[in-house]
Parts: structure tokens; sequence; C-alpha cells
């Protein structure tokens, strides 16, 4: 039941509503699976999952995450490209899409916010905006250039223990 | 077809760094600017689609998939964007506890985050950029974006804002 993306609501959920996590676990466990490669909220499932019942506890979890949101999406764009030509479905789904960009922007700025009064990261930051977003570099050679170079610099930095929120 | 879906989602599995959501850049990249297989604004609106359905935000890749190929396209592209990263992830979420509150596992978390953080806005822009036809709907996804970091209101609140101001001509 994750509507509107999973990431925003399941940070709502599980630390401001139901209290599972801390704001500091959850962003541990956000760390992670933002280390990890791949969907992190279905990486999330897995290692929740895993945690609370092992291997079962990891496919009941993606399981539960995936099984029905993919029969209601699948029959959403059924409809959405039977009905797409009308007026009004055309322009609910154009604000629905600008709503969706917005979302997503304001979950980059919060996963941002951490950074500042960190000139390494907003410097890292930065530059994986600019290869990506604003000069359309390749994907896959720019985040293997930034990621060992922003690896270094976070182990030459002192250490501190706020820093990986 | 099939193929190339499976090698494409496959690939961004195990790049997808800050999430799903962080390699929008690269899937709109291959899908759109190499092999043309839909618009820029279909592609923002298949987005939004998948953000308005229960469920986490990977399904717009199933969306993606289904678009391009069909039924057997949605499960191709769903399954080889989820599986790699899901072995990984259950290969070392055990450890990652294991290890505890370290300085390497510090140094990993920080370096890593900043990353995340620039692509995350790569893809938050892009996705913008795609979907604002005009300044009505640039300004909705600003408005958005902005409401949803001044307030705790649910994100899906947002979302049915936009289409609701969608739907009266405002986007």
């Amino acid at each position: 039941m994750g509507f509107g993306g999973v990431l925003p609501m399941i940070r709502h959920v599980m630390v401001v509503e139901r209290r599972w996590q801390t704001a500091a676990e959850f962003s541990d466990m956000i760390a992670l699976c933002q280390f990890l490669p791949g969907a992190n909220v279905a990486n999330l499932a897995v290692i929740f999952g895993a945690r609370r019942c092992g291997a079962a506890g990891s496919a009941a979890a993606l399981a539960g995450l995936l099984g029905a949101p993919v029969a209601i999406v699948l029959v959403l764009v059924r409809l959405y490209e039977r009905f797409g030509m009308l007026a009004p479905v055309r322009h609910m789904v154009a604000g629905l899409s600008a709503g969706a960009a917005g979302l997503i922007l304001a979950t980059a700025i919060r996963i941002a916010l951490p950074l500042r009064g960190s000139l390494r990261g907003l410097a890292v930051a930065a530059a994986g905006f600019a290869a990506v977003g604003l000069l359309g570099l390749p994907f896959l050679p720019s985040v293997l250039a930034l990621a060992p170079v922003s690896l270094a610099l976070a182990a030459t930095a002192p250490d501190q223990r706020r820093g990986q929120a | 077809m099939l193929l190339v879906l499976a090698v494409l989602f496959g690939e961004l599995s195990l790049l997808a760094i800050g999430g799903a959501s962080s390699t929008l850049p690269a899937m709109e990249r291959a899908i759109v600017v190499n092999h043309h297989w839909m618009s820029a604004a279909e592609f923002a609106r298949l987005f939004g689609l998948a953000q308005a359905a229960p469920g986490p935000n990977v399904l717009a890749v199933t969306l993606f998939g289904w678009r391009i190929a069909g039924l057997p396209g949605a499960a191709v592209a769903t399954t080889t964007f989820l599986l790699p990263s899901c072995c990984l992830a259950y290969a070392v979420g055990g450890t990652w506890a294991r290890i505890g509150d370290t300085r390497a596992r510090r140094v990993v978390a920080a370096g890593l985050l900043p990353v995340t953080a620039g692509l995350m806005l790569a893809a938050g822009v892009l996705l913008v950029r795609d979907a604002a036809t005009d300044w009505r709907s640039a300004s909705l996804a600003i408005g958005v974006a902005a409401g949803t970091l001044a307030t705790k209101r649910h994100p899906l609140w947002f979302l049915a804002a936009a289409a609701g101001a969608g739907l009266l001509g405002f986007g």
C-alpha cells in the first residue's frame, strides 16, 4: 500500500507513524540500500524481511511489496491507453506526471540536505548532478568514476559519526 | 527486443546506487534517446502513472517494459531489474548488521550518499523537465516538491492535488 512511490512513504510510516525504527536507524538502512545497487525499496524489503525471518521473510516482503502493485499498475496503464485520448484523462495524467516529478525532486533534496556543511559531499553531489543531469554523460562511466573518488574523499575526511545520516 | 530489455535493465540493476530512481536518467537516455521507444513526455507520463499506483516507484520499470514489449516486456524488465540487486542485498544485508557502526561502514555510507544525492537530483530535474510542458505544469511540479519538503503531509495527497490541478486545466 505504498501510494506515490514508497521511499517517502515508507519513511513516513516506519519512522513517523509506527515508530518501528528511529530516524537514525532508518537512515542507516537507507544508507545500506543506497550503497547496494538496485531498487532501494526492494532492497529494503529483502533486508528488513531477512532480519525478521530469514530468506522466507525476504521473499514474503518482496512479494508483498510487488505482487498487488504490479497487477494494479498494469490495469491502470491499460485504462490509460484506452481512455488516454480523452481530454480530461490526458490533463489529469499530465498533472500527475508533474506531481510525480516534483515528489522525486523533493526526495532528492531530502537526501541531499544532510550534505550541507560538507564541502566534500556538496562537491561530489554537484559533480554527479552535472555529469548525468546537465551534461548527459554516459551513466555507467560517470557512476564508476565518481563513486571511488567520493569513497576516497570520505576515507581521508575526519571521521564524524553524524556524517552518514 | 526482450533480450535488449533484459540486458538494459539487468545492467541498470547493478548500477542503481541510489535506488531505482537514480537510474532514471540512464533509462530515459536508453529508452527515449537511443532506442526511440517512446517520447520524453510519454516517459514522464508512465512514471507518473507508476507513482499514482500503490507500490514502489520501481513499478515505473514495469510500465516502461510493458509499453515497449507488452506483458512479456513488463515481466522481463521488472525481473531483470530486481533479481541481481535483490540477491546482492540478501547476501550483504546480514553482514552490514554484523559489522556494526564501524569506521569502514561510515566511510562507505558517507562516500556514497553524495553520489546518490547528485544522481537523484539529476533524476528529479530531468523528470520535471520531461513532465513540464509549460509554465503551469512546471510550477505544479515545483509546488509539489516545495509542499512535500515543507509539510509532513502524505505524498499521495500531493499527487492527488496535482492530478486534480491537471484535470482543472492547470497542468
